[in-house]
């Protein structure tokens, strides 16, 4: 076939490989993208669940019973400019990392040993009321810089909001055995009982090297992880920041502010 | 031309794509840390290298010579994102946990030699035969790296645990050096020693 070297057969054999090959890749994405956004989003509710206690580490649910047990929390968009809740934000689908990265839908932070630059303009938190609307349960996202990655997580507050009821990474990248003991149930469970902010509301919680004492003796302070001591100086600040102004920090003082007030939420 | 059985069974040990021509290295490097990984590794691996060796070889008489690489390319890369795109939809734990390495199989070079190597001189039918049995061969072995590396750094096989962990009580206390990439290059070193030994026409002749 000697007019297999002609340009232009060459130039149509091409396109028609990229249509063929491209018509097969979209129809592939199209069909199954329905069933990838509902992983996704079960995934998210799975990670809630654990760092509010209602879901044990290894256990595995079926999506009805994930369902069934996120029921009672509420997803809340909040502006972290102001602290205020937004009910005009379309929380569906929002990617707060997404977010973070691009400068419309962003700010700078100032330099933080997190290693956060920049703060998404919404955050969405869970909130878990009873029967009478008072708040059970309040789960925050959060993330910063450990030694290697950025560690993404959520972190429990109990109706006091101060109290940690639950603290959970679901992605990392640190050293296996080391840094990566982050999403150990053993030392997650160090966590439930400590307190985030002093006596003035200041956050106040760390992560030190050796041991801490029970909650009840020593509130703000958790072991740090053996042999890792830049992911437990990371746990710490990212907690520092996300818990300070540039974080929840006034949207937890306005909560405490309703609370006083006597309005429930 | 190579009987079917042949190109099955050939790349298992004779003529594996690791161990003898060592080839898709880095990957067996990256998802061998858990036997899940390996086996839904090896399974796409397998199922990319049969198809694109089918389509490449359905067309290998109409290719121009000048693009045949870059033809070759365009249909394993769509196949590979089928794959990640199905992963995603229907073992969202799992495709997690291998991340980029599902994308990087268009990188993986048994992928295209294999291609190039022989379903561009070979019919459909027997260049999937050869993509299955090179897909084996490679997923043969991380299997193998696979059950060591879990068991010896984690303690678990296929999640489930195998050994009284020291954290937990028990006595075993595991090695951190097989969670990390070296690990795999020691044992990849080892199989390929134990296999030259065993077939020792293997063996390299030695540089004059």
């Amino acid at each position: 076939m000697p007019q297999r070297n002609y340009a232009t057969y060459t130039i149509a054999f091409s396109a028609a490989v990229c249509v063929v090959c491209a018509v097969f890749v979209a129809g592939a994405a199209v069909t199954l993208r329905d069933r990838q956004t509902a992983n996704a989003e079960l995934d998210r509710k799975k990670n809630v669940l654990r760092a509010a206690g209602a879901m044990g580490e290894t256990e595995v649910l079926a999506a009805g019973e994930v369902e069934r047990r996120f029921a009672s929390f509420q997803g809340v968009a909040i502006d972290l400019r102001t602290g205020q809740e937004d009910p005009s934000f379309d929380i569906t689908g929002y990617d707060m990392r997404r977010a973070g990265g691009d400068p419309a839908t962003s700010r700078v932070a100032p330099g933080n040993p997190a290693q956060i630059t920049r703060v998404p303009n919404h955050a969405v938190v869970y909130r878990q009321v009873d029967a009478e609307g008072r708040l059970q349960l309040l789960v925050l996202p959060i993330q910063g810089a450990g030694l290697w990655s950025t560690m993404y997580g959520f972190l429990a507050l109990g109706p006091d909001l101060k109290t940690v009821r639950g603290l959970t990474f679901y992605q990392h990248g640190e050293t296996p055995g080391l840094g990566g003991e982050v999403d150990n149930p053993r030392w997650k469970a160090l966590w439930p009982g400590r307190e985030v902010f002093d006596e003035e509301g200041r956050p106040a919680i760390e992560v030190i090297r050796g041991d801490a004492g029970p909650p009840e003796a020593d509130p703000h302070r958790v072991d740090g992880l053996a042999g890792a001591t830049i992911t437990s100086r990371g746990v710490g600040a990212m907690l520092q920041f996300w818990l300070g102004e540039y974080g929840f920090g006034p949207y937890l003082d306005q909560l405490k502010k309703e609370g006083a007030n006597g309005r429930t939420a | 031309m190579a009987a079917p059985r042949d190109a099955l069974i050939d790349p298992l040990f004779n003529n594996n794509p690791i161990a003898l021509q060592v080839l898709g290295i880095c990957s067996a490097l990256a998802v061998t840390t858990k036997m899940e990984t390996s086996v839904v590794m090896a399974v796409a691996v397998v199922f990319v290298i049969a198809f694109s060796n089918l389509f490449v070889s359905t067309i290998r008489s109409m290719i121009p010579g000048s693009v045949r690489i870059i033809v070759q390319l365009t249909i394993i890369a769509s196949l590979v994102i089928v794959v990640d795109q199905f992963l995603k939809a229907y073992l969202f734990d799992v495709s997690r946990q291998l991340s980029v390495f599902v994308g990087l199989i268009i990188t993986n070079c048994i992928v295209m030699g294999r291609a190039e190597a022989f379903a561009m001189q070979n019919p459909p039918g027997i260049s999937f035969v050869d993509g299955v049995g090179n897909g084996l061969g490679y997923g043969l072995i991380l299997l193998v790296v696979g059950a060591f590396r879990e068991t010896l750094g984690s303690g678990t096989f296929f999640g489930r645990p195998v050994v009284a962990l020291a954290s937990e009580g028990g006595w075993y206390t595991p090695n951190g050096l097989m969670v990390l990439a070296p690990s795999a290059f020691f044992l990849i070193g080892l199989l390929v020693w134990a296999l030259r030994t065993w077939k020792p026409s293997q063996v390299e002749k030695a540089e004059a």
